[in-house]
């Protein structure tokens, strides 16, 4: 079999392709390209959020390989964080800081215990504190009041007001996701070819070679869960400021599984992957909806998901934009099982 | 004390159906190293099956030879459908990366309950009753034909699946896959072919769980699979996954401490569905391989 050498260090072309400069002008533009339609605009926010839930998933499980099936408890944690603070006059800022470390703390909370686990038990285990998540917050009416949701009567989740400014309309909500989509994007360029991002993706290919070349694989894997985690608690924060009402309906298992499929779909361990993987999944369905409404059509979209995710992990099981580290992986692999 | 052998038997029972289910989970991952994440629809999909079949039994007016009927029914079409489900969706991924057959079956998951989804809408269907319901007591313990039917007729199935693993020759092969698949294909024996009849046992013994549960609650929905499953899958690494026998004594002891939850913690009834994950968890940090099991929990 011939060897073939994967580049471990492969610098980004320049951002001056002129796909780039067109994709970024609309998405700049896009409240006026769309004419300032609600509609056009609540779901492109949308997908802003899962843009960054993506990202931030994709630490754990496109760079590490970790497979977590409960991670949208943690955008559950940061978005009634967030909540509970506005209620008691936090403005954004903070109730947002406070909002990421909740979930960061949470997070490590339950990682630590389940470091030792991988693949299929990994899996089963975080999608089990998925489900503690939801019944917690369904059931501790106290706190959450329950499956009503917050506010509470009488009470009021403030919207976002950053630097005196009050983000009123969907259109700054817009921007205030976009901005938290490059921040997520900045940050996770850095770290894809630092140490630590390349430390992952040893432990993902394999974790006992990467152990035994001295790797602090635990600590790594934790670094992981913090990072995502940080970004899942951003995103929450500006979620519940945004809709100004959280229930735990928001946050139950097929959204986990979602963002796992945008990734996959993707390409895990792409940023540009997952960012194509996440608008195609989060928005396609959204546009189908708009053009299907009312016709019986509509409700194959998730029989149409899961064959799509079936067929995609048998026919292109790298992605539909994998980065060029990770195709000649899986194909070495695919070669190795011939 | 008349509680408590009430709620002991009312546990044995659950606990009977999560058994059966996690005999599936645990055939699968004794010879393929994987966790079937589809195994919850195959029960839903026995549900359903189950309940066409009884239908038709009602309105042919059988009694006992319906209860039958019934179970084949039900058995076969989701052992079949674990068949095709292996061939489709797994068996092209048997030497892929380690998560494709994971994503796969998430996949087929969504699949199949979305495909019911489509069939009976959101509606939770009644479970009709073929055989009249009497009740029974036991000593001191109220016991329904219902349950009594429920319990007998996993256990029924177990001892069946005990002697067919142990006594016959395609358990023996079944056996000597789980141990070593390569090895096992040097032998002379057709390791996709045991594969695939693990896949039939194991869709089999959910679809009869399906019409348990079915019974046992008394009515179906399209999405009834996952609960059961992630429960019968805690009772499956409770026990030891891989382990035949722990299977059962984790489905068991999960029914009994599910019943304990609802009838002895405050508010019970509420948190009894998080039991299980908890246990689940609990396990997998303290004792990887279960109450019964050898191997070590990791999959490297």
């Amino acid at each position: 079999m011939p060897i073939k050498i994967s580049p471990l260090s492969k610098k980004s072309p320049p951002l001056s392709t002129v796909g780039f400069w067109v994709v970024l002008a609309a998405v700049a533009l896009w409240p006026v390209l769309c004419g300032f339609n609600p509609y056009a605009l609540r779901v492109a926010g949308q997908i802003g959020l899962y843009v960054v839930l993506a990202l931030g998933l994709n630490f754990t499980l496109g760079y590490a390989g970790l497979f977590d099936l409960g991670f949208i408890a943690f955008y559950a944690v940061g978005a009634y964080t967030a909540a509970l603070l506005s209620v008691r006059g936090w403005s954004f800022v903070p109730a947002t800081l406070a909002a990421a470390l909740a979930a960061v703390v949470v997070r490590v909370w339950v990682g630590i215990p389940i470091l030792r686990l991988r693949g299929d038990y990994l899996a089963i285990v975080t999608m089990g504190f998925g489900e503690i998540a939801r019944l917690v917050l369904n059931n501790w009416d106290s706190l959450t009041n329950g499956p009503k949701g917050l506010p509470r009567v009488g009470e009021a989740i403030w919207p976002a007001k950053i630097f005196g400014f009050t983000l009123s309309t969907n259109t700054h909500y817009y921007y205030l996701i976009m901005g938290a989509v490059l921040l997520s994007v900045l940050i996770a360029r850095r770290l894809e070819d630092s140490r630590l991002g390349r430390a992952w993706v040893a432990i993902r290919e394999d974790e006992t070679a990467a152990q035994l070349s001295g790797l602090p694989v635990a600590q790594l894997k934790l670094a992981a869960f913090t990072i995502s985690a940080f970004f899942a608690g951003l995103a929450g924060s500006i979620f519940a400021h945004w809709e100004r009402f959280v229930t735990p309906e928001s946050f139950v298992f097929w959204e986990s599984i979602l963002l796992v499929s945008m990734i996959v779909a993707g390409g895990m361990g792409s940023i540009k992957g997952v960012i194509l993987g996440t608008v195609l999944l989060g928005g396609v369905p959204q546009m189908l909806q708009a053009v299907l409404v009312g016709s019986q059509w509509i409700n194959y979209r998730y029989f149409v998901f899961g064959l799509v995710l079936v067929l995609a992990v048998l026919f292109r099981p790298q992605g539909l934009w994998p980065s060029r580290r990770r195709e000649f992986e899986i194909l070495d692999q695919e070669h190795a099982a011939v | 004390m008349l509680v408590f052998l009430q709620q002991l038997f009312n546990g044995l029972v659950l606990g009977s159906i999560y058994s059966l289910i996690a005999l599936g989970y645990t055939l699968v991952y004794g010879i393929l190293m994987m966790i079937n994440f589809a195994h919850s629809e195959f029960l839903m999909i026995g549900a359903f099956m189950g309940l066409g079949a009884s239908s038709l039994c009602l309105n042919w007016g059988l009694g006992w030879p319906g209860v039958v009927i019934v179970f084949f029914a039900a058995m076969l079409g989701a052992g079949l459908l674990g068949v095709i489900t292996e061939r489709l969706a797994y068996r092209p991924l048997r030497h892929a990366m380690r998560l494709a057959p994971l994503i796969s079956a998430i996949g087929v998951s969504i699949m199949l309950s979305n495909a019911v989804f489509l069939w009976v809408s959101n509606q939770s269907l009644p479970f009709p009753a073929i055989l009249p319901e009497r009740s029974l007591t036991i000593g001191p313990v109220a016991a329904g034909s219902l349950q009594l039917l429920i319990f007998a007729t996993a256990l029924l199935l177990m001892i069946v699946l005990h002697l067919m693993v142990q006594k016959t020759k395609i358990g023996k092969a079944m056996r000597a896959c789980a141990d070593d698949t390569a090895t096992a294909g040097l032998m002379g024996i057709n390791a996709d072919r045991i594969i695939a009849f693990t896949f039939l046992v194991g869709g089999a013994l959910a679809g009869a769980a399906g019409v348990l549960n079915g019974m046992y609650y008394g009515s179906i929905k399209y999405n009834l699979g996952f609960l059961p499953g992630v429960k019968a899958f805690t009772a499956a690494v409770l026990g030891g996954i891989g382990n035949i026998t722990g299977a059962v004594l984790g489905g068991f002891l999960l029914g009994l401490l599910e019943v304990a939850a609802a009838g002895y913690i405050p508010n019970g009834s509420q948190w009894k569905d998080v039991v299980a994950f908890v246990v689940l968890i609990g396990v997998l940090l303290i004792r990887p391989s279960g109450i019964l099991g050898e191997r070590v929990a990791e999959k490297v």
